[in-house]
């Protein structure tokens, strides 16, 4: 929005619009024919114009995603978003390259929904109900058919008690002591009249599971790295209710939890008769319950101590909270005008990505030096034909004072800077359409506050179909 | 700012700016204006440091991308629809879309070339009315068909195929359709005989997009152990100790509607009918409470019966973007291509990983050599149709065998024609030896997920 728009932008979407104006109005249209649901409404003016006139216009939004704006403008309407702490999302397409900035002082994340996450299982360290119910198992006098659909679980446990009191209380540490502890395991199927073991699908799973069985119980370092920030050092009145219940576990961790956070409460699927997995099931659905009120009781007190009522954390959210205490996550970005700061740039991380002259880093160099072009000359390079060869030396110099005046030690191949000319500000449609894509799901996350948002740069190769992700 | 308008006016206007774009379009027939292909011609007519090798920037080449290229497109639904407006938006006019299909309510969240009014209508054919009337002098022509309803004259039209597809069977297929088109003259392949498969696929946050050469690069069937074995889960746990919610429904589709058809003798249980799914929800609610299983919900009853895999539509977007680029840069040679297998996912930040996936030398589809199957003569011919349907790197799903013996065809053992899988099952019990099978002996198999017959040799143990 905003941008003089020229007929050439006709041909990359299914917009007819000419002017911005109508472009503005069109995509507008367009939105809400896809989606009945979508309410929304265009502005007839440019960025710049208001953020002259009506900066606090930007206030109201979940998120701002600004597209293809010139440098002097994103970084002003980053300004005025980093004061209000609304999320920015800074996307733009220049040739085959697609470039992402996201910008948020703090994203807290709760659901965060890790890929490969391990189960919470605690039998390094069971807790007194589970102890209990391992006690009502007694392998040895079941019934063939109950021992072959006892979970691995118990198992694991009970075979993990005999190793125990045989080893002085240490569990088995290396892969030596692992391989006999599997093979203490195996000894336990149950054999037929001729001393062949029978087939005990369970007791195979138990095996096949003891590594990950064997897994200390541990908070994740994450975690412990945001029990030591500030925001959960201090609660005040203003506290987020993220930092209240993170406090809240963290007082858990040190009384009722005994050094562990609140059990998650869920079990993988196995091998077992239903009655028997239920049961287990429930065995960690109700420790998670107990823990779970525990930390609201920490919730409450937390809150009285700032002054707040006790309902304003609900219990749903407490619980859902304790859930997910090993995947919580904070994302922080720096803001742009740090980025840009001669005395804050990042200069680490760029000249130790550019130790490989190749890598993505080089792109956003380049981009850094267009908008320095476009700053120079009022017009992006090569954008005419006549223009490419003489804008390679123009672009070069930008280049060349860009690096210098933020102290970069790095090369910077001509092969990039004549590439960049070629590009002449191209948008080609299929770029555009993987950054709009990739963007659009960034901006779900920072909505939502669900799955990790990406930190800070993104950008992506159609060239080589390559990406990275910088933090500058 | 302007009012928001309600949906009739809405449509109106939408209607008046294309309108306003067919008439204000003049540049004759082609109905190209001024600068309509800028973007595009800046990688086909001027050169540069990354280009392809044999690239030679001209003219011509953006007049071949929209007179001449023909692009075929597989499937018409989240990809689909992505791949299409891309291509249309690229500079491609001559595309072709096949898709057996109709519309659902549900595909409306992502497969945004369809509205409420389309349902139940073909998606190839909504697909290609959506571009024909909004993208001017792009013709989509539509294919309400299965790709196996197509043979090789019309497969052979095409420059490059590009494939959105949600089921691994009908790669395989498409994969070994292109492995067939391959011409050898003296043992060497005829370059003009290559049609380049691009593919695409989602799942949830994850995606992947590569770039095939048939009879160059790895193929689909050389790669087939990176696709994940479908879940199912064990009769016994369904029948008798079900532990999950997901047990309880799969009890009802698997056992209970087979055993009590509530709607009448012949009618199956289609996932698309509300009053069906009502009716397993109810009755897996019924099992869970049995079992005191919690969990049961409509909606995981329908995901379980429908086997829906959640689509996201940023997902479908990123990797048709990436698919179309690489029908771009293969179309106009203007770069060299995707080498050869990306894989996307954006559960945690983004991150991709780019690959060079090799060609398996034994390769069922794309080795040419026919594999070896080692058994011993006194092995059943079960055993041998196990191996073709359990070994990760065949997967077959039906598979018919035949062979040659005394100069004539006979079939060991087919599935899919009850008359002849009558007279054949009793060949499954018998051994190799029996069934008098020699060592080396050519052993033809087809299946659905090859277009051809494969061959194999069969090596005796000892």
């Amino acid at each position: 929005m905003g941008t003089q728009s020229q007929v050439k932008m006709l041909e990359t979407t299914f917009s007819s619009a000419k002017t911005a104006l109508e472009r503005a109005q069109a995509a507008t249209e367009h939105l809400q024919e896809l989606n009945s649901d979508v309410s929304g409404n265009f502005v007839e003016e440019g960025p710049d114009k208001l953020l002259d006139n009506d900066s606090e216009f930007f206030h109201r939004f979940t998120i701002v995603i600004g597209v293809q704006l010139p440098e002097s403008t994103c970084l002003r309407l980053g300004s005025v978003l980093w004061s209000a702490s609304v999320p920015f999302l800074v996307c733009k397409t220049y040739g085959l390259i697609g470039y992402m900035r996201l910008v948020v002082q703090e994203h807290t994340v709760i659901e965060s929904h890790p890929d490969n996450a391990l189960e919470d299982l605690r039998l390094d360290q069971p807790y007194a109900e589970f102890q209990n119910h391992i006690k009502s198992y007694d392998l040895d006098s079941m019934e063939k058919k109950d021992h072959s659909h006892t979970p691995w679980i118990i198992i694991v446990a009970k075979h993990l008690e005999k190793w125990l009191s045989e080893h002085n209380g240490q569990p088995p540490k290396n892969y030596k002591e692992k391989e006999a502890f599997r093979q203490l395991i195996r000894e336990g199927i149950r054999k037929n009249e001729n001393g062949v073991p029978e087939d005990e699908e369970n007791f195979e799973e138990a095996i096949k599971n003891v590594n990950t069985a064997l897994n200390p119980t541990k908070i994740p370092s994450a975690v412990e790295d945001l029990f030591n920030s500030e925001q959960c050092k201090n609660i005040t009145a203003q506290s987020p209710c993220f930092w209240v219940m993170l406090r809240a576990v963290k007082e858990f961790v040190h009384n009722e939890g005994n050094g562990s956070l609140p059990v998650r409460g869920t079990i993988p699927d196995m091998i077992a008769d239903s009655q028997k997995f239920i049961n287990l099931q429930n065995v960690y659905r109700e420790k998670a319950m107990q823990d779970a009120a525990a930390v609201s009781k920490h919730v409450e007190s937390l809150l009285q101590s700032v002054g707040k009522p006790a309902e304003s954390i609900p219990e749903k959210d407490i619980k859902l909270f304790c859930k997910n205490a090993s995947f919580l996550r904070v994302v922080r970005c720096r803001s742009l005008a740090e980025e840009y700061s001669v005395d804050t740039v990042n200069k680490d991380e760029i000249t130790s990505c550019m130790d490989s002259p190749d890598s993505e880093m080089v792109f956003y160099l380049m981009l850094r030096a267009v908008d320095r072009f476009y700053q120079q000359h009022s017009r992006y390079p090569g954008v005419y034909n006549y223009q490419v060869e003489e804008d390679i030396s123009k672009l070069k110099a930008c280049v060349n004072s860009l690096l210098q005046e933020y102290s970069l030690n790095v090369n910077i191949k001509d092969d990039y800077i004549h590439e960049f000319c070629r590009y002449g500000a191209a948008e080609p449609h299929t770029v555009s359409a993987f950054l709009g894509g990739s963007a659009a799901q960034e901006a779900i996350k920072i909505i939502s506050h669900q799955f990790v948002p990406f930190n800070n740069t993104f950008i992506y190769n159609a060239m080589s179909q390559t990406s990275a992700t910088l933090r500058l | 700012m302007a009012e928001t308008d309600e949906p009739e006016k809405k449509r109106r206007r939408v209607v008046e700016l294309t309108e306003k774009m067919l008439v204000d379009g003049d540049a004759g027939s082609t109905s190209d204006w001024d600068d309509r292909w800028n973007h595009i011609k800046k990688f086909l007519e001027r050169s540069g440091p990354f280009m392809h090798p044999d690239f030679e920037p001209s003219t011509e080449s953006l007049q071949f991308m929209l007179e001449t290229c023909k692009i075929l497109v597989i499937g018409a639904g989240g990809l689909g629809c992505e791949l299409l407006k891309n291509l249309a938006l690229s500079g491609f006019r001559n595309i072709h879309v096949v898709d057996m299909d109709n519309i659902d309510v549900s595909n409306l969240n992502r497969q945004f070339l369809f509205r409420a009014k389309d349902v139940g209508r073909p998606k190839a054919d909504v697909a290609a009315d959506f571009i024909n009337s909004r993208v001017p002098g792009c013709c989509v022509i539509p294919y309400f068909k299965k790709i196996q309803d197509l043979d090789e004259t019309f497969y052979r039209q095409f420059h490059i195929i590009v494939c959105g597809l949600d089921s691994i069977v009908a790669r395989r297929w498409m994969n070994g359709m292109l492995l067939s088109l391959l011409v050898y003259e003296d043992g060497v392949l005829d370059p003009s005989s290559i049609i380049p498969l691009i593919d695409g696929g989602t799942e949830g946050f994850k995606g992947n997009a590569r770039v095939i050469l048939p009879g160059m690069t790895a193929c689909i069937d050389c790669t087939l152990e990176l696709y994940p074995p479908q879940i199912n889960f064990p009769m016994c746990t369904i029948a008798s100790m079900p532990r999950l919610p997901e047990h309880c429904i799969e009890y009802v589709r698997i056992l209970q509607w087979p055993k009590e058809m509530p709607f009448g003798d012949d009618m199956a249980l289609d996932g698309d009918d509300p009053e069906h799914i009502q009716w397993v929800y109810q009755k897996s609610l019924e099992r869970a409470a049995e079992f005191s299983i919690t969990g049961v919900t409509y909606r995981l009853t329908q995901g379980v019966v429908k086997r829906i895999i959640p689509a996201v539509a940023s997902t479908n977007a990123a990797i048709a973007a990436a698919c179309a680029t690489e029908v771009f840069k293969i179309a106009s040679s203007a770069y060299l291509p995707l080498n050869n297998y990306m894989v996307f996912n954006d559960v945690d930040g983004l991150y991709t990983y780019t690959f060079e996936a090799e060609r398996k030398e034994n390769c069922s589809a794309c080795s040419q050599v026919p594999s070896d199957l080692h058994f011993s003569p006194s092995s059943k011919l079960q055993e041998v149709l196990d191996y073709l349907t359990e070994s990760t790197s065949l997967q077959m799903k039906s598979p018919a065998i035949t062979t040659t013996m005394d100069g004539k065809n006979k079939t060991l053992y087919l599935q899919s024609v009850a008359s002849i899988e009558q007279r054949t099952r009793p060949n499954l019990t018998k051994t190799l030896k029996e069934l008098g099978l020699a060592d080396g002996q050519e052993l033809a198999v087809a299946d659905v997920t090859t277009p051809q017959t494969v061959l194999f040799k069969l090596c005796f143990t000892s």
